[in-house]
């Protein structure tokens, strides 16, 4: 398992790079909205299939929604909120949301961290970088055509994968199927 | 009696449908013969699978512009064409996504990306989007090897270009490449499904 703290520190960005000053506007204009610290540390963990498998398999009583997606993915994008919605909704009844990001590395500090900043993701995001596709897709689900967005709910040993994209009515729909 | 014999029939006939309805849906298994298709190619003409009267076989690629992974492998599609195409396995590059949804993918964004990419194969649009459900692909890029036969172009591989999308000279498994050697070389294929990540096939719900 690699972990890698990204430091994102709007001040050194400021003095350093005027090319972004625009997007810097941005993000300033959105976080004096609250007070909550969402311009300091973002701490992204990063996984190889070794690495997620123990969060795809958790055996508390929670329900748990992995939802596969990319900031670069647009239905993933689109279903993102529903995602957000739920882990919100249904925290009270045990549910738990993961993101599993397939971001390029690359675009981890270009794409990735500036989009869980700018809508203030509630849900806990990891990225997932391992190229060995043909290993984990199977592995995670033999029905799996490696097509994002794709989704996986379970609780303990009750588990189900989705390869499609959700409303919010059919998210929860099937949510309440796990949950008593 | 020849009611009943009628009956048999009908309901085998029945039967059958069903079966083949059912695998329609879940596209081409190694083994299955692959419809060949008339697409607009970037080009304005039409592109048939039947227009290529020497090739030995096909390599189908379901691709587009707007997909990081597809963009991650344009280079080596290019490659395997100029490699294949000469020893009669040219690729056949297909843009299975709705362009309302993706207008990076219409035809004149197709036709500027094959020309700053120096595209060697032709670039076809499914414009009615029936030819990728048929090949059962779900994603961009989705590689089909396909052999000519008596019976029509049978698939022979189905999956991903190799275990590396992210960089190339870290690729161990060529896995169509490996496909098309061995049919050339009259071998049975060894790897014939492989799976990656790919951004879906953009449709109007």
């Amino acid at each position: 398992m690699k972990r890698i703290i990204f430091i994102f520190c709007l001040f050194t960005l400021s003095c350093n790079n005027k090319a972004s000053d625009s997007k810097q506007a941005n993000l300033d204009d959105q976080d004096n909205k609250s007070n909550e610290v969402v311009d300091s540390n973002i701490d992204l963990e990063i996984y190889d299939y070794d690495g997620l498998k123990p969060l795809l398999y958790k055996s508390d009583d929670k329900v748990h929604v992995v939802n596969f997606w990319a900031t670069w993915c647009a239905p993933c994008i689109k279903e993102l909120p529903y995602f957000e919605t739920v882990n919100e909704t249904y925290d009270d009844k045990g549910v738990e949301v993961l993101l599993v990001s397939l971001d390029f590395p690359r675009q981890y500090e270009t794409q990735l961290i500036p989009y869980i900043k700018k809508h203030k993701l509630k849900s806990k995001v990891v990225a997932f970088d391992d190229t060995n596709q043909n290993r984990w897709i199977p592995a995670i689900n033999e029905n799996w055509s490696g097509a994002i967005p794709a989704t996986i709910i379970y609780k303990g040993d009750q588990r189900k994968f989705y390869e499609q994209s959700f409303t919010l009515e059919e998210l929860e729909t099937e949510l309440k199927q796990f949950i008593n | 009696m020849k009611t009943l014999k009628l009956c048999v029939v009908v309901v085998l006939a029945l039967a059958l449908t069903a079966f083949t309805f059912k695998s329609d849906s879940d596209g081409y298994k190694v083994g299955d013969i692959a419809t060949d298709f008339s697409l607009e190619n970037i080009d304005g003409s039409m592109v048939s699978l039947s227009d290529y009267k020497d090739a030995k076989g096909f390599i189908v690629i379901f691709t587009c512009n707007t997909c990081p992974y597809a963009v991650a492998y344009e280079d080596r599609i290019v490659a395997l064409d100029k490699k294949y195409a000469p020893k009669g396995y040219p690729v056949i590059a297909i843009m299975p996504n709705d362009t309302d949804i993706k207008p990076g993918d219409n035809l004149e964004a197709m036709k500027a990306r094959a020309k700053a990419k120096g595209f060697t194969f032709p670039y076809l649009i499914d414009k009615g989007q029936d030819i990728y459900p048929q090949y059962g692909a779900t994603k961009t890029p989705h590689v089909y090897v396909l052999q000519k036969t008596d019976k029509g172009n049978e698939v022979k591989y189905i999956g991903a270009i190799d275990d590396n999308y992210k960089d190339a000279s870290q690729v161990t498994e060529k896995y169509t490449e490996n496909a098309v050697n061995a049919l050339l070389n009259g071998k049975s294929v060894e790897t014939t499904q492989t799976r990656a990540i790919g951004c879906s096939i953009k449709v109007k719900s």
